[in-house]
């Protein structure tokens, strides 16, 4: 079992996706069912390997590697650390929730909806298992089809203009990606022997390459993933691709398609190239500062939710960055989890987003207002996720901001306390843009005849939402749970930082 | 604290007994009322200072959820988002402090953090600012200037919640946080400290002069009565501070749920120009507003009195010692215990004393039942001197004082002056000295105050209209709070939205723009060259197609298929070349 327990994971999805094909169009509920349950499968594997994970190790744990492509040397090669293990334990936990979602949204071609749904789950947690690169690559890829489609598809009226910038803008940065991939499996030939793309292999001889090439390369592989990310100023597409979205589209993207960036960063950006990291820290770390308040500042003036929502995400996902750039223990576990949060909490605004416009039909701020009085069980779900968000305490949001913002405060790779003071302003902004947006739709008189019978939360929805509750409360009071998982994985990320920072302080030393 | 807290949470739970019934949300009520009283007794317990950060944001959110508690309407919704985010304001200085002390003493823990700073690994400038952030939570927190524009507005929510959370709990959580945290304040943070108390406890007495509602009023003596708390713990005099902070949270608790009972018993009606002649009708309700009035007065033998009578001594020994500029602690302390006594009794005397204004209204008043009056009836009584020191004219021999002992500074001798000599004979001299002096000043000062207030609206010897007319501007001034709001308004609030409104252009049309362009631009050059291909290179092709269509059309003349015409053309043929041959 031991030996294939990733392969498992990642297939069993793929492979359960299939049946679907054969079974009767019309028994929808059979196939939202079925689709249902092997999600359910998928994330008690994942239970299963979180158990039996070791976290004190951190080194990849579940190692699996067979030959693949034999002509490039490529290896079918997979492994898990802490860091990657959460990420796939959000994926497999967010899932069934956004098929939960769409079992009443989505009303036609419900086979290739829930086909590609499962397809999707699988190579994502292929993304955060490959510890090759072409393998990376492959899963990296994979994942824009059914993405492509779950937006063209069952998207909004501006779907298709969303659709193609989402499409070309990510593939943009999928061929950068594919660019350096491959230059620098060509560029390590000398150093490794034969011409490789084992992760493993490649990390022990990248500090070796010069240095301007190692910068190319850190060039070529981060905008492929601060694209995905999406960092400013690279995330016009977000807002367009969310607002086309289905619900459960959004929530999928938001959750975990934008992990993918963050998760890149640190396993293969700085991984990699730790010296090119650590030069090139100040640009981006600019770039998320301006990310977090220029989020937030957009986030004030939105009239649709979604837009709302998806700029929030901007601001929130710079503070990852900052926090992965920040390159302390504190900052970079507090990254760690402030991905797994923002998975949750804004994957629930998403969800509460779609159940407001699954009732009304449209997503305009100002259509709403003083749903309280007719959807108390709704509100006080929607205030707890808003205050998630915003980083109450005794909620997650809270816990992986003060440790991204302590860890970051006096960071040695910063250099300066100015990047701290400024994310921190975004405390006080999200506040504003989320309450104010509870208050618009949520308080007041009703003065829109339609929302005056509007129901209060069914029973399939608290289903969806409960479970996000649970964690959501979970990562606040008790955040060690996961913090501990990650822990010894992030030490040992940050081993390559000090002996990356020792070289650097060697070669300035001695003149060339 | 702890008992404070209590007290005064039980107190106001009886009274909203009555006070909330009938209302839809009766249940949803007490459970924010009972979180509130949670994470503010977690506040007080905490021996950590991330902790008490936690329960404050907490406290913070369950005051967010009682102001906005009649969310049907817009008003209480603004005020509760208003106080949520100003406090936020204030918050990032906390957590920037907090911060600070993490990474520099690598700790949470209380008396860590002073073993630490005792120990000098944190000192100077950077302390000081430290010093400084932490104390901006409490800016905040308990409404000190410039952040004291939520808590008049918090009068939105129920009555009984202004009560217990916007007079005596929380906005005493950020006096208590300074208190917590004195002993390593600077002396350049504690000058801070003292003049944002000062410049807190002027300004909101002169704004409580002209205020009509009956709650903004009693806000604006809370905000102005936490400056001089937090203005006692500046000038170090740290017992009379947390003193004038306990015997404060008593009566203005009194006076809230006063309040409470006459706008129940006036059915919701606030403006204190619709009131008046309610002592007859509300006799427990007047007796005890009367209590509480006197105490904040400062009137002797009510623990105000002996409370504020103290800090105003404080002031003098502080100035005398420092001398200089800080003379004008003192002034401007005395003047807004004169302003305070006006002002409270101005209260008073057109709510409970004259004619009825509004004779309808009169008619239907009623004494609030006895749910409602007994907490106001404990609370009075516990305005008594005597429940802090059997001396009237002195606190000093009381058990309250005896207890809470200013706790000496870590920064010995890097202090000013006046920091030097606290705890010390010296100190106590000079306290005592100035003691008879202050109670003299301050007696003659409420006085006067009151004398005014009766002066103006009970016998009417001079004429409040005309003379307000005389200094109309300041009047205005006063009425419409000193414009904070409408500053606030205009710079930072406006500045927010401006500035969102230019990045979301910014977004749309630059970042995206490029986008867009680009993707324009990659049009275009597909356009461009699929015109080429159609044109040029399909053209070319399309030409040499043509040229040996062409040729195919000729050459097709001479393929007829007939043999004979082959023979002839071959025959032809031979002759050509052997005539070509030959002349070659």
């Amino acid at each position: 079992m031991a030996a294939y327990t990733l392969s498992i994971l990642i297939f069993f999805p793929i492979v359960f996706s299939i049946p679907i094909f054969f079974f009767n169009k019309e028994k929808t509920t059979l196939i939202k069912t079925y689709a249902l349950i092997i999600s359910l499968i998928t994330f008690i594997i994942s239970v299963y390997i979180f158990f039996i994970f070791n976290p004190d190790s951190g080194e990849y744990a579940f190692v699996e590697r067979r030959v693949w492509i034999p002509l490039l040397n490529s290896y079918y090669q997979v492994g898990i650390d802490g860091i990657s293990l959460l990420l796939i334990l959000l994926t497999t936990f967010i899932i069934p929730l956004s098929i939960l979602a769409s079992f009443n949204t989505i009303k036609n071609r419900t086979k290739e909806f829930y086909f590609l749904i499962l397809l999707l789950e699988g190579s994502l947690i292929g993304v955060f298992c490959a510890t090759d690169l072409l393998l990376f690559y492959f899963f990296w890829e994979f994942i824009l089809i059914p993405m492509y489609f779950l937006i063209g598809i069952w998207g909004s009226d501006d779907r298709v203009y969303a659709t193609v910038k989402f499409f070309i803008y990510t593939m943009t940065g999928s061929v950068l990606l594919l660019i350096g991939i491959i230059w620098l499996g060509f560029l390590c030939i000398p150093y490794v022997g034969f011409f490789s793309l084992d992760l493993t292999k490649l990390i022990t001889v990248t500090s070796s390459l010069p240095m301007d090439k190692q910068i190319y390369l850190f060039i070529l592989f981060t905008l492929g993933f601060l694209i995905k990310v999406p960092l400013f100023p690279f995330h016009t597409w977000l807002p367009d691709a969310h607002v086309q979205a289905p619900t459960a589209g959004s929530v999928i993207l938001a959750s975990l398609l934008l992990k993918m960036g963050t998760y890149g960063l640190i396993r293969f950006s700085f991984e990699l190239f730790p010296a090119a990291f650590i030069k090139l820290t100040p640009i981006i770390a600019v770039l998320a500062v301006v990310g977090i308040i220029y989020g937030a500042l957009l986030s004030i003036v939105q009239k649709d939710m979604k837009k709302l929502v998806a700029y929030s995400s901007v601001s929130h996902l710079g503070f990852v960055v900052l926090g992965i750039f920040a390159l302390t223990q504190e900052s970079l576990q507090g990254s760690v989890l402030q991905m797994v949060n923002h998975g949750l909490s804004t994957g629930a605004l998403f969800l509460i987003v779609g159940m407001l416009y699954e009732r009304r039909h449209t997503k305009e701020i100002s259509e709403f207002g003083g749903l309280m009085k007719v959807m108390p069980v709704f509100s006080a779900i929607f205030l707890i996720v808003c205050l998630s968000s915003i980083g109450l305490p005794g909620l997650n949001g809270f816990v992986g901001e003060f440790l991204i913002l302590v860890g970051a405060f006096n960071a040695p790779n910063l250099h300066s306390y100015s990047y701290t003071i400024f994310a921190t302003t975004a405390v006080i902004l999200s506040a504003v843009y989320l309450l104010w947006l509870f208050q618009r739709v949520m308080t007041g008189p009703i003065e829109n005849e339609k929302n005056k019978d509007l129901k209060d939360v069914s029973k399939l929805e608290l289903c969806t939402l409960i479970p996000i509750l649970i964690f959501i409360v979970w990562i606040g009071v008790q955040p060690n749970t996961f913090l501990k998982i990650s822990e010894n994985s992030v030490k040992k990320v940050l081993l390559i930082y000090d002996s990356a920072k020792q070289r650097i302080n060697n070669n300035d030393a001695v003149p060339k | 604290m702890l008992i404070v807290v209590n007290t005064i949470s039980s107190l106001v739970h009886l009274f909203s007994v009555k006070y909330m019934e009938g209302d839809a949300k009766y249940s949803r009520y007490y459970a924010h009322l009972g979180l509130f009283t949670f994470s503010m007794i977690g506040l007080v317990l905490t021996n950590n200072i991330l902790l008490m950060y936690v329960f404050w944001e907490l406290v913070g959110i369950s005051s967010y959820l009682l102001i906005g508690f009649w969310y049907e309407n817009k008003a209480p919704q603004e005020a509760a988002k208003k106080a949520f985010i100003v406090n936020r304001v204030g918050d990032v200085g906390f957590f920037l402090g907090i911060m600070i002390i993490f990474l520099t003493l690598g700790t949470f823990n209380f008396s860590e953090i002073f073993a630490g700073v005792a120990a000098g690994k944190l000192s100077g400038g950077l302390l000081t600012v430290t010093g400084i952030l932490l104390f901006c939570g409490a800016i905040g927190k308990s409404a000190q200037f410039p952040l004291h524009v939520w808590l008049p507005d918090a009068m939105e929510g129920p009555t009984p919640v202004s009560a217990l959370i916007h007079a005596a709990t929380m906005v005493a959580a950020g006096v208590y946080l300074t208190a917590r945290i004195f002993i390593m304040l600077s002396a350049d943070a504690l000058t801070v400290v003292v003049y944002i108390g000062l410049i807190t406890s002027f300004i909101s007495a002169t704004i409580a002069l002209t205020q009509n509602d009956i709650k903004r009023v009693l806000a604006y003596s809370t905000i102005s009565q936490l400056g001089y708390m937090i203005m006692a713990i500046g000038i170090g005099a740290y017992s009379y501070g947390i003193f004038h902070l306990v015997t404060h949270a008593f009566f203005k608790a009194c006076l809230f749920l006063t309040a409470g009972s006459v706008i129940y018993g006036m059915h919701h009606v606030q403006d204190i120009n619709e009131m008046g002649g309610l002592r007859k009708k509300m006799p427990i309700t007047f007796f005890t507003f009367l209590m509480a009035t006197l105490a904040i007065s400062g009137v002797p033998f009510t623990s105000g009195f002996l409370s504020k009578d103290s800090i105003l001594a404080a002031t003098l020994v502080f100035a005398d010692v420092n001398g200089g500029i800080n003379y004008i602690v003192p002034f401007f302390a005395f003047l807004t215990a004169g302003l305070t006594a006006f002002y409270m009794f101005r209260l008073l005397i057109k709510t409970f004393l004259g004619e009825p204004k509004n004779g309808e209204k009169f008619d239907h008043v009623h004494e609030s039942p006895f749910s409602m009056t007994l907490p106001l009836i404990i609370l009075a009584v516990m305005s008594f001197f005597a429940f802090f020191s059997f001396n009237p004219f002195g606190a000093e021999s009381g058990w309250f004082l005896e207890m809470v002992k200013a706790p000496e500074s870590l920064l010995v001798g890097t202090q000013g002056a006046i920091y030097h000599i606290i705890e010390r004979a010296e100190y106590q001299e000079l306290t005592h000295h100035f003691h008879y002096l202050a109670m003299i000043l301050s007696l003659v000062i409420a006085g006067l105050g009151i004398l005014v207030a009766y002066a103006f609206y009970y016998w009417k010897k001079v004429d409040v209209e005309k003379l307000t007319e005389k200094i109309y501007p300041l009047y205005k001034f006063s009425l419409n709070k000193w414009y904070f709001d409408e500053l606030y308004d205009k710079t930072i609030i406006s500045g927010t939205m401006m500035l969102s409104n230019i990045s979301r252009w910014i977004d749309n049309n630059i970042v995206d723009g490029f986008v867009n362009g680009s993707a324009f631009i990659t049009k275009m050059t597909s356009e461009g060259s699929g015109k080429f291909d159609n044109y040029f290179v399909d053209g070319l092709v399309n030409f040499v197609g043509g040229l040996v269509a062409f040729f195919g059309l000729i050459f097709r003349k001479f393929q007829t298929g007939r043999i004979q015409t082959y023979v002839a053309f071959l025959v032809f043929g031979i002759i050509l070349l052997y005539f070509i041959f030959r002349v070659m």
